[in-house]
């Protein structure tokens, strides 16, 4: 009884329907536990979380001495209701090289130019609070934290304009924390 | 309220301590349990009321027409929902469960009223310290309060006091077990309802230690006292907290499920023994499921993600699929045992639909396990979570879980507690009836609402969606739907609060002897006999046809989001 206590004894192997859904229940159990490391060797999308220590100073002067070196052009922002970023540099890292983004309330900076089809290592980090990286419309979401270089190996597969909204609360301008990366 | 006769056959109360016999049960009832289980109830209603208010503005801000709050005050009432609702409704309405279980069903006495009254005053006072703080402006933290974001100190401070609290009124569960057990207070083993409650407590104690590991190190950070702790380990700790303190709910909820079936229907689990190895699953597993809010975070590695979310963690599901289908088929057996056996799903169109208690468990169960606990296992898995991790698909699955599910089941309990243990009856039963539903279809559709635009992008925590200038008519309506189905959500809450708040004053009265009114039971046909399937393991073929088309349900939406994975940026 769910509300007395037991005084049969109420041990009794599973049986019948029961029996049946258990091994079913089982079963699939056993599937979703094995699509996650048949993905991690057959499929593309494996964020494996490569990450190194560094400090907020250190990752922007890795950033601005990228954008020097790389800076291709100038993004002026046209949404009007986000008039936090009226303007970007763009830099174009070498296909197969290492690109920058800073996070900081509340502006990613800078934007990128990619190819598509190649392969980039995009270097992610935070000079303040956590930020969410949110690449839309795509829909890939990362995490970004302050003192961590959030390595992610991307190769963009679709052309067109991207924005990257922040997805984690970082004060009063989260909504308005938009970036942007380029794919031709 | 007088002391129990010595000659009841279920009241066998020691002598010389104070408690009564329940007209209705038959079962006895310590008066001490019952002073802590009316205050925590009553207090964690109060919560559940600030909570909802809140809900309602901030779903009247995300509908991007109405669009509501400013921008500082939709965060500020966000993090005041979140810990009102998550916290402060839940704990207090918990420890009112946890008192009811180790006392009334074990015939037993509360080990401590001194201990209840420290538990009880600790926890009000860092409820209270945490709403002002937050209010006053000083706590704009979120409910996760993730490092180097920063609140005021006494925001920590209260949230540690709240935590404290609850540990010690769980001490009193344990304490009053023990005493229990060693008065032989009763004989056998406990019922499923103290076990699952039991076993919510273990997992209650892990879930408020890590609280404490985060919260105090945290709280001398804020007074300059200490260094900032780290804060991906704050994340990590933090989610030792704040994902177990769910499965704290997941167990009362289900213990809920398993008393209100009985109490409505008469229902027993058909199989013991699987019902609580699957609560032992629960405390043994979950604490991995933690692991499931870090996988897109930088610092740890595929293997680490992998194995955490792997199958340890599904035995932790397995356990709510073993629940998903012993309670309906002990409803089932149930049902045809009274004799009502026609056709496969002849048991369900007989049931006492009209019962708010029966409606909010019947949509808990199926709000929790088809809408929850299929977006929650997805979510979840190491891959998929690249396109949700932070989206409003995120709250889009707890609502359905904390609220859909656990919430409307403490509602249904309220329907049977209030009456028990305010010995008044309810005022307004005709409005009471339909109040589960419209609970269940506000907070269906909001999730919906919530759901769907996350899968295009929208995010959660976001105060406006049209500054980033890239979300088209398809995302503005999905907010729209969140915002109605928050909208009726909040009237059911309302009508909810409203309904106990004026039987606690207007209830009629129930007396020493006589019985609540019935909310409805369904009668045992002629020719019926109780407990003549207990031997027919093939007697439950509803609940085996439901829950196969739950599988399959599942399975379609899994698989669906692997395609949808498959569509984006290859990534390592
Ligand atoms: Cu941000």
């Amino acid at each position: 009884m769910s509300l007395r206590p037991l005084t049969t004894p109420w041990f009794h192997a599973p049986a019948g329907h029961e029996k049946l859904w258990l091994g079913l229940a089982l079963l699939w159990c056993f599937v979703m536990s094995l699509m996650m490391p048949y993905w991690h060797f057959r499929g593309k999308q494996n964020s494996t979380g490569e990450a190194y220590a560094v400090t907020p100073a250190d990752f922007l002067a890795r950033t601005e001495k990228f954008v020097e070196a790389n800076r291709v052009g100038t993004f002026r922002n046209t949404v009007e209701a986000n008039a936090l970023v009226p303007e970007l540099p763009i830099a174009e890292p070498p296909p197969g090289g290492d690109a920058y983004i800073t996070g900081r309330m509340w502006q990613w900076w800078p934007a990128l130019r990619l190819r598509v089809g190649e392969t980039y290592r995009l270097h992610l980090s935070a000079l303040d609070l956590q930020h969410g990286f949110s690449l839309q419309p795509l829909n890939m979401n990362f995490q970004v934290l302050p003192g961590y270089d959030h390595v992610l190996t991307i190769t963009p597969t679709s052309k067109g304009e991207f924005t990257i909204v922040c997805n984690e609360f970082c004060g009063i301008g989260h909504h308005a924390m938009t970036g942007k990366i380029f794919v031709e | 309220m007088t002391t129990a006769p010595a000659s009841s056959s279920h009241a066998l109360t020691a002598p010389g301590v104070p408690g009564r016999v329940c007209g209705t049960t038959g079962l006895s009832v310590c008066l001490d349990a019952q002073r802590f289980i009316k205050l925590n109830a009553v207090v964690g209603i109060v919560f559940l009321l600030l909570g909802g208010i809140a809900a309602l503005l901030l779903a009247l801000t995300r509908w991007q027409t109405v669009h509501l709050l400013p921008a500082d005050w939709f965060y500020r009432i966000l993090t005041f929902h979140g810990i009102n609702m998550l916290i402060l409704w839940i704990l207090f309405f918990e420890v009112a469960i946890l008192y009811f279980a180790c006392t009334t069903p074990l015939n037993a006495r509360l080990f401590s009223r001194k201990v209840a009254w420290v538990s009880f005053g600790m926890m009000l006072t860092g409820g209270v310290m945490v709403d002002y703080i937050i209010l006053a402006g000083q706590a704009d933290v979120m409910m996760t309060s993730y490092l180097p974001l920063l609140a005021h100190p006494l925001f920590y401070l209260g949230i540690i006091l709240v935590a404290v609290g609850t540990l010690i009124g769980v001490f009193n569960f344990f304490a009053t077990l023990y005493v229990a057990k060693r008065d032989q207070a009763y004989t056998g083993s406990v019922p499923i309802v103290t076990f699952g409650a039991t076993a919510a407590a273990i997992i209650a104690v892990v879930t408020l230690l890590h609280g404490a590991i985060v919260m105090i190190p945290t709280f001398t950070y804020s007074m300059g006292w200490t260094p900032q702790p780290d804060p991906a380990w704050y994340r990590l700790i933090w989610w030792g907290l704040g994902h177990q303190s769910q499965q704290v709910n997941v167990c009362a909820m289900v213990s809920v499920w398993y008393l209100l079936s009985h109490v409505i229907l008469g229902a027993r689990p058909v199989n013991e023994a699987v019902c609580r190895t699957a609560f032992v699953l629960y405390i043994l597993f979950i604490n991995l499921a933690s692991a499931h809010h870090l996988l897109v975070d930088p610092g740890v590695g595929a293997t680490w993600k992998i194995w955490n979310t792997s199958y340890a963690m599904y035995l932790a599901v397995l356990a709510s699929m073993i629940h998903g289908f012993t309670v309906p088929a002990g409803i089932e057996i149930a049902m045809r045992e009274k004799g009502y056996t026609r056709g496969i799903f002849g048991w369900v169109t007989a049931l006492p639909w009209k019962n708010p208690a029966l409606s909010a468990t019947v949509l808990s169960v199926i709000i929790f396990g088809f809408l929850g606990g299929i977006t929650g296992v997805t979510l979840g898995t190491q891959q998929i979570n690249i396109i949700a991790h932070n989206t409003l698909r995120i709250p889009g699955h707890f609502h359905v879980t904390v609220v859909g599910g656990t919430s409307l089941a403490f509602m249904g309990l309220a329907y049977y507690v209030i009456p028990l243990i305010f010995q008044r009856d309810f005022i307004l039963r005709g409005v009471a009836r339909w109040q589960p539903w419209l609970f269940g279809l506000g907070i269906t559709l909001m999730s919906f609402g919530m759901s769907f635009a996350g899968s295009m992008g929208v995010s959660r925590r976001s105060w406006d969606i049209d500054a980033q200038g890239i979300y088209g008519p398809a995302a503005h309506l999905w907010l729209g739907v969140l915002g109605i189905g928050g909208v009726l959500a909040f009237l059911g809450l309302l009508t909810f609060v409203l309904l106990c708040v004026g039987t606690l004053f207007f209830g009629r009265k129930i007396g020493a002897g006589t019985a609540m009114s019935d909310w409805g039971t369904p009668p045992a046909l002629a020719g019926s006999a109780a407990g003549s399937l207990a031997q027919d393991h093939y007697a439950t073929k509803g609940t085996i046809v439901l829950t196969i088309l739950f599988l399959a349900c599942f399975a379609v939406y899994y698989f669906a989001n692997w395609k949808a994975l498959a569509d984006v940026w290859p990534v390592r």
